[in-house]
């Protein structure tokens, strides 16, 4: 349990997809124009890790890994280069079931995040949470953890990025750095703080 | 409206960069660039992915039905990147190691798809592989800039030859450890837009709001 706890903690602050692996930059950098909108994107985000993590740790161990296949008699077949189609397959149709599954029974949460479920597909922490999840080797549950806890992660820092940038906007910058230059610098002192969480471990 | 082939290829490196200017592919340039080598061969790596890329999915343009046209792109560059991938892994098997996930994020590399859509689904063979080119040379630029700045100042070396010598060794060099963290990386390309910015003047955002000149509207 306390392994489980540590993972999650862990994959929120220390090991942050946007801040310290720089996953899912372009949506980071593009729509946190606002707080409200920054919500609805870290929501899906996180919703959508929470789902595929999981689901691919399931497809990779019982039909990817090299020797999964022995409970059909083909031991030695490893099919793991097909892993990243795999992969991207199942977070398009994840995505694509999920929206469909929200407009019918939840439609105010759809709403809250509807337009930025597609673009989620071409996410790269969604993606990169699923390579991260096979190169570390989680087991299942650490999966369903980690999916979870980085989707969390960055959603705490889309909105906190979002706000900054809200208040940032009243703010007499040089020219050459008004948007996205500033973007970058507000980005880089958030993941210098990101960083003392290192002290923790 | 053509364009000169030149033009094409020329374009995306300062004009028009992918990193700078449309915001693409963002995540794979910061975490690769530590060190010279690794951000050496990722540029080479999605240059040859974007060439291919939008060079087939210019081909099979007018055939393909717009509804299905995202998945069919993703799947072509999916399967080219399982290709680099495989190909890295056999012959550079050290450096595709602390690449690691990173081979992989090709695919939602948003440059690639960005310019399969934007660019590739509306011209012809040789203009999309050109752009893709060009395009791959932009971000390739950027990408080799802030990985020499992260490796000479982090470590004193240029792809891995020691040309500073660390005060650990008995030289006068301090390592500046800052740079070999992801914040640097942030911080580097945030100068390096502020000064493109600085020399093409109309690339700057226009603020949302302005400050009024207080002093003038009292005289």
């Amino acid at each position: 349990m306390n392994a489980l706890l540590e993972l999650l903690l862990r994959s929120v602050f220390l090991d942050n997809l946007a801040l310290s692996f720089f996953l899912g930059m372009c949506t980071f950098l593009a729509v946190s124009k606002r707080v409200d909108t920054a919500f609805g994107v870290g929501l899906a985000v996180m919703f959508v890790l929470t789902v595929t993590v999981p689901v691919n740790n399931l497809i990779y161990i019982w039909l990817l890994a090299p020797g999964a296949l022995d409970w059909a008699g083909l031991g030695d077949l490893d099919l793991s280069f097909l892993r990243l189609i795999a992969f991207i397959g199942v977070i398009a149709a994840m995505v694509q079931v999920l929206e469909m599954t929200l407009e019918f029974h939840v439609p105010k949460l759809h709403r809250a995040m509807g337009i930025f479920l597609p673009l989620i597909t071409v996410n790269c922490a969604i993606l990169g949470g699923s390579l991260f999840m096979v190169e570390r080797s989680y087991s299942f549950t650490e999966s369903v953890v980690f999916g979870f806890g980085s989707g969390l992660g960055w959603a705490l820092a889309i909105v906190m990025f979002a706000a900054i940038r809200e208040r940032l906007k009243y703010a007499d910058i040089p020219d050459g750095l008004q948007g996205l230059g500033m973007n970058f610098i507000i980005a880089g002192i958030m993941s210098l703080g990101f960083l003392a969480f290192a002290g923790m471990g | 409206m053509q364009e000169s082939k030149w033009r094409i290829l020329i374009r995306p490196l300062i004009d028009d960069n992918p990193l700078t200017l449309q915001i693409l592919g963002i995540c794979s340039a910061l975490a690769v660039t530590t060190s010279l080598d690794t951000a050496l061969l990722m540029s080479f790596v999605v240059v040859c992915v974007l060439a291919l890329g939008s060079g087939s999915v210019s081909l099979i343009r007018n055939h393909l039905p717009h509804s299905v046209r995202i998945i069919v792109q993703i799947t072509i560059i999916a399967s080219l990147v399982i290709v680099v991938d495989q190909v890295l892994q056999a012959y550079a098997f050290e450096l595709s190691k602390r690449l690691s996930v990173f081979v992989g994020l090709i695919i939602t590399n948003c440059i690639v798809l960005g310019r399969a859509e934007g660019y590739a689904m509306h011209n012809g063979f040789v203009a999309s592989v050109l752009d893709g080119i060009g395009n791959g040379l932009g971000y390739s630029l950027i990408l080799i800039l802030v990985g020499a700045i992260r490796e000479f100042f982090g470590k004193g070396s240029l792809l891995n030859v020691q040309i500073l010598v660390p005060t650990s060794q008995g030289g006068a060099f301090e390592p500046l450890h800052l740079m070999l963290l992801p914040p640097s990386a942030f911080f580097i390309i945030g100068g390096i837009i502020w000064y493109i910015r600085r020399k093409r003047p109309q690339q700057v955002e226009k603020p949302e709001f302005t400050l009024r000149q207080l002093r003038q509207e009292s005289e």
